[in-house]
């Protein structure tokens, strides 16, 4: 007997694993699952896996404290060889991991493998997204920079919407009165024992359950799901049509594993690491904070609410997400697993996917917060300026001055908070543009009390000449009228009332 | 051992625990049991204290930090200034210099705002021409008086307490101003609404456009 063989049966005979090993990877299952769409499950624990490993050895450096943890993130970058490798590793593959689980997520859910007997599956599942979900934010913080900092800031400001308890929940997460040392602690131990201890246990059971119960089989429409029936149904199913788990279907999540992993460092290899961004100083307020990815969806939804329903959706709609997830299984725990016959389950899946693509692709231009540097940066195109009077031109002077173009873009450029001016004159009369400057309204301030009245005058005849040529200004009819001195024009398609202003 | 031992069968734990159902061993097991939950509850007291340290306090986390000679501030002027935060431990590094921003209105009347804005405590900048403040998360606008413009906030920016002493002005600061601490009780006052649309509101009581 070879000198391995002879370790191995050593071994073998004290751990006595082989049996428990062999029952898990040869369990029959049906033929159906040996599909390249049962592949995402196991690509999440393999990126879990990837996400500790690289979580450890970036802990051989870091240092969760307030006053250093930016700058060992730069000694990391810089210094330690390969250290921003390890650090782009981590990061991406924190955003592979929350979008394989997502994608597993919306699998099981069509495939109907939340149904009998795997509900319990899917809410711990349930639970690994939060988990999941709470590892990004957490690790976000841990690079404790800018982004960081304000982001913690909105964090809390959530929390203190809480009726009553809000300022204490506030205290509770910061570990104090003000984001500082103590938050950065108390989310390292979050990010690096709770949570992962919490994601790794209930990976455990999940996979177990999976084990145990079988994988769920591809659904046929039809194939109802009855709890008499469905064990039985499904063992002859594994039995008589099935294969070994290993290495029937396992070639398929061992391919993908290595896709995945590969993915990563070619993205972490040509995209770097994750900040940091500039440094935790709260007095450096000239900052534009960003989530990361997996939360840009959130930034875009917190921008568009209404103020009124702001704290009823942040305190409710989380809550009754989790619940109807929760609840799913026991509402639709049998009958049809197909997605052929769920319209409703493939178009809830369809609805959310398209929102959440629209909601991050917005937040990634932000057309709701005004471009800080759109006023200095910004010049008015000169074909806004030519053949212009004095007086229009020194309008255009008051509406780069004033910062009306950090929220108005005019020819393509500034900010998109307000609508666009390029053709504002056709819209306003110039009794209404006067009237919108200085009292605002539909979401604009007023600028009554910054304006001179010569400046209202100057900006006014600016934003008049703001038309296309084939098209004229707007204008009140009865301001002619009123001109001729209460006489009516004698036609009123007569031209004129746009195109030669009163100056 | 050339044989691995066999487990009991599942029949043969069955009678094992029946035999010892009622015995002085499984008294005795139970008692064991009880004084482990005893002692996890006493156990489970300091621990519960020591994470709701921070809430526990029986003073709230607020002092007067002066914010240096008052007659520096200009009238008309809105200054961003900073301070140390008064609860602070040395490792904090520089997230315990808290900004600020000081506005004098007329010479000796001041107000100083939080940087954090109302919506959801990103940090503000005042634009002197336009006398704006400008939120870069979510489009939050102040006037220069700390009252809303526009945007997702739902108020004006927070406001410190104030006071003179010594001819320093002192702010009563301390912690992250969000809508549960006190520094969101008080209400705007009458004097923060903007005078403007006070002689010359659109809509009463409500910000309905008039135009458009």
């Amino acid at each position: 007997m070879p000198w391995y063989r002879r370790t191995y049966d050593w071994l073998e005979r004290r751990l006595q694993l082989e049996g428990p090993i062999k029952d898990a990877v040869l369990h029959p299952v049906p033929k159906s699952t040996a599909s390249w769409w049962y592949v995402f499950g196991s690509a999440s624990a393999v990126l879990l896996v990837l996400q500790v490993v690289t979580g450890i050895l970036l802990a051989l450096v870091y240092s969760p404290s307030a006053s250093h943890a930016w700058n060992i993130l730069q000694v990391l970058n810089q210094q330690v060889p390969l250290g921003w490798f390890l650090r782009a590793m981590h990061g991406w593959g924190s955003n592979f991991m929350v979008a394989v689980v997502v994608i597993h997520m919306a699998q099981v859910f069509l495939f109907g493998a939340y149904k009998f007997p795997r509900e319990l599956t899917w809410i711990i599942g349930v639970f690994l997204l939060l988990l999941t979900l709470g590892m990004a934010f957490t690790g976000q913080v841990l690079r404790f920079d800018q982004d960081a900092y304000w982001g913690l800031a909105i964090g809390a400001s959530i929390l203190g919407r809480v009726p009553w308890i809000g300022g204490q929940l506030v205290h509770l997460m910061l570990g104090g009165p003000i984001i500082n040392g103590a938050t950065l602690t108390r989310f390292f131990a979050l990010h690096v024992f709770i949570l992962p201890g919490t994601l790794l246990v209930l990976t455990v059971l999940h996979v177990w359950m999976v084990v145990k119960l079988g994988i769920n089989e591809w659904p046929m429409p039809g194939r109802l799901v009855r709890r008499e029936t469905y064990i039985q149904e499904y063992n002859e199913l594994a039995h008589k049509d099935g294969l070994p788990f290993f290495p029937g279907a396992a070639w398929k999540d061992a391919y993908f594993a290595a896709a995945i992993l590969l993915a990563v460092a070619i993205c972490a290899a040509i995209f770097g690491p994750y900040g940091p961004t500039g440094t935790p100083d709260p007095t450096v307020i000239n900052t534009v904070p960003r989530p990361d990815p997996p939360f840009l969806w959130i930034y875009t939804v917190l921008s568009y609410l209404p103020p009124e329903m702001e704290t009823p959706f942040l305190l409710i709609v989380p809550p009754i997400a989790i619940a109807v997830l929760l609840g799913l299984p026991f509402v639709a725990g049998v009958g049809e697993k197909s997605w052929w016959r769920r319209p409703v389950a493939v178009f809830t899946v369809m609805f959310l996917a398209v929102c959440w693509a629209s909601f991050t692709h917005l937040a990634t231009s932000t057309p709701w917060s005004p471009k800080m540097n759109a006023w200095s940066g910004s010049p008015i195109p000169t074909a806004f300026l030519e053949h212009r009077t004095p007086l229009e031109r020194q309008g255009a002077n008051v509406f780069q001055e004033k910062q009306c173009r950090n929220c108005h873009s005019i020819g393509g450029s500034g900010g998109e908070r307000g609508p666009a001016l390029d053709d504002v004159a056709t819209r306003l009369t110039e009794d209404q543009l006067i009237r919108q400057v200085l009292l605002g309204g539909g979401n604009m301030p007023a600028y009554g009390s910054t304006l001179s009245p010569p400046e209202t005058t100057a900006l006014v005849r600016f934003l008049n000449t703001l038309h296309p040529n084939y098209q004229p200004a707007a204008s009140d009819a009865s301001r002619a009228v009123a001109e001729q001195g209460g006489v009516p024009p004698a036609s009123t398609v007569e031209p004129g009332n746009g195109q030669h202003k009163t100056q | 051992m050339d044989e691995k031992l066999p487990p009991p069968s599942p029949h043969e734990q069955e009678q094992l625990l029946e035999r010892d159902r009622i015995s002085r061993r499984s008294f005795l097991m139970n008692v064991g049991l009880a004084i482990n939950a005893a002692v996890g509850v006493l156990l489970a007291v300091p621990v519960v204290a020591y994470i709701l340290g921070p809430v526990m306090r029986r003073r709230e986390y607020l002092t007067w930090v002066d914010l240096g000679d008052a007659a520096k501030f200009n009238p008309g002027e809105t200054k961003l200034v900073s301070f140390r935060n008064p609860f602070t431990n040395e490792w904090d590094g520089e997230t315990a210099n808290i900004p600020a921003y000081v506005r004098t209105a007329a010479p000796g009347r001041y107000t100083v705002f939080a940087v954090n804005c109302a919506h959801l405590g990103c940090p503000v900048r005042w634009f002197s021409e336009s006398q704006l403040f400008m939120c870069p998360c979510h489009g939050g606008v102040y006037y220069a008086d700390g009252s809303r413009a526009s945007g997702p906030p739902e108020r004006g920016l927070f406001e410190y307490p104030t006071k003179i002493e010594n001819g320093h002005l002192l702010i009563e600061a301390g912690q992250m101003p969000t809508l549960s601490n006190r520094a969101a009780v008080r209400p705007c006052g009458e004097q923060s609404q903007p005078t403007l649309v006070k002689r010359i509101a659109p809509c009463p009581g409500t910000d309905e456009p008039t135009i458009g």
